[in-house]
């Protein structure tokens, strides 16, 4: 194997390459089918280990606990059930105090889908889902998909919520595509004006905990089913939404696109006078629409 | 929303083999499986199938039936994760797994 290329190895593979010579004892190994209980109901075969491999080892004769994570699963994702073994792998290296803990990581990150498929669990089992974003973080990233996939989605107008978060953006696409210093711009393109303007907030509030918890109360009733049917009508509209944004529309011109009247002026409105302006024709995207 | 497909099969004959550690190779990735072989009381060979790849029985019970008579083992059970492999990659997937376990360490 002297040509071999880690790169090209297994989790397995690498394990085997990198410890002592058959001094790999593996916890919760693939025979203890400790699998993802999530990855069934999104179509996908469960891996019999999650994705990680970990255990104790020698490395040069001194003990050591390692993890090797298998890219090609899931892109290396971290689920629950991997999350959970890297996680007691952790504490029981304090514990037993080995010499050192040793990760051959390969990874993509955490595994979004998994998070969404416990909401969409509880709310396709008829449990009212409800998020309330009002932190002055926002909601970004998995939390962000998380978000949507809920049955009712509550904002104030300082609140934020989007995918990648103003500073992610800039990074990857650079300032010109969106300066995230520019207050102004990052508010009317992910704040809770926009979102309640294009649908994707079904209760606009004010920065209120009784208006929130107001909100939350209504909530509690509130169902969308995750129907077939449903779920085109939303393709349906977010398709049309996309081709009238076009290419590089601000907010303000999505907006007016939208049927928006005046809206120039939403920046400057509190969420009262937001409320009433919502064109029709995006409230089918929100439950709170009718 | 589209499931997963679980199929199970079991094939009588074959010697009963002493028993051993269990043998994991492969992924489940595309195109690819991962397989795992166990000891199991009895004296049968039973074949335990998730895939996500639907409508495709009788293509494996052609591929494990083959794999049974090549091999001729009882006592075992195989478990299989899948994502669309070919029957070629099953089978070198199989006879991958039953090398590991005759080389597995005691």
């Amino acid at each position: 194997m002297n040509s071999a290329s880690f790169a090209e190895m297994s989790a397995r593979q690498r394990l085997a390459a990198i410890v002592d010579d058959r001094s790999f004892h593996e916890w919760l190994p693939p025979s203890d089918r400790v699998t993802s209980p999530h990855l069934a109901q999104l179509g996908v075969p469960a891996a019999f280990d999650d994705g990680v491999a970990i255990g104790r080892a020698t490395l040069s004769g001194r003990a050591i606990f390692v993890a090797a994570q298998e890219g090609e699963f899931m892109g290396g994702g971290v689920g629950e059930v991997h999350g959970a073994k890297l996680v007691g792998l952790l504490r029981r290296a304090l514990r037993d105090r080995p010499d050192a803990v040793v990760l051959l990581a390969e990874s993509g990150g955490v595994r979004l889908h998994e998070a969404n498929a416990g909401l969409i669990d509880a709310r396709a089992a008829g449990i009212a889902t409800v998020m309330l974003i009002g932190g002055a973080n926002g909601c970004f990233g998995g939390m962000g998909i998380v978000a949507r996939c809920a049955d009712t989605v509550v904002m104030s107008d300082i609140a934020r919520h989007a995918m990648s978060g103003p500073e992610v953006i800039e990074s990857s696409n650079g300032a010109g595509e969106f300066d995230s210093r520019d207050r102004a711009l990052v508010w009317r393109t992910t704040g809770g004006k926009h979102r309640w303007l294009t649908g994707d907030c079904d209760v606009l509030v004010e920065d209120d905990p009784a208006a929130f918890r107001a909100a939350a109360i209504a909530a509690l009733d509130v169902h969308r089913p995750m129907t077939l049917a449903a779920l085109q009508q939303e393709s349906m509209l977010l398709q049309w939404r996309t081709a009238i944004a076009g290419e590089g529309a601000d907010a303000i011109e999505l907006w007016t696109l939208l049927g928006v009247a005046d809206a120039r002026a939403v920046p400057d409105l509190d969420a009262a006078a937001v409320r009433v302006l919502r064109p029709a024709a995006v409230a089918p995207l929100a439950n709170g629409g009718a | 929303m589209t499931g997963m497909e679980t199929l199970h099969f079991e094939f009588d004959g074959g010697r009963v083999l002493a028993p051993f550690e269990p043998a994991l190779v492969g992924v489940v990735a595309s195109g690819n499986l991962e397989v795992l072989v166990e000891s199991a009381p009895g004296a049968a060979c039973r074949v335990d199938v998730d895939t996500s790849a639907r409508g495709f029985g009788a293509i494996w019970e052609a591929v494990l039936r083959d794999f049974h008579a090549r091999h001729g083992i009882a006592g075992v059970t195989v478990s299989i994760h899948d994502m669309g492999a070919t029957p070629a990659v099953v089978s070198l997937r199989l006879d991958q797994a039953m090398s590991a376990v005759w080389g597995a360490p005691p």
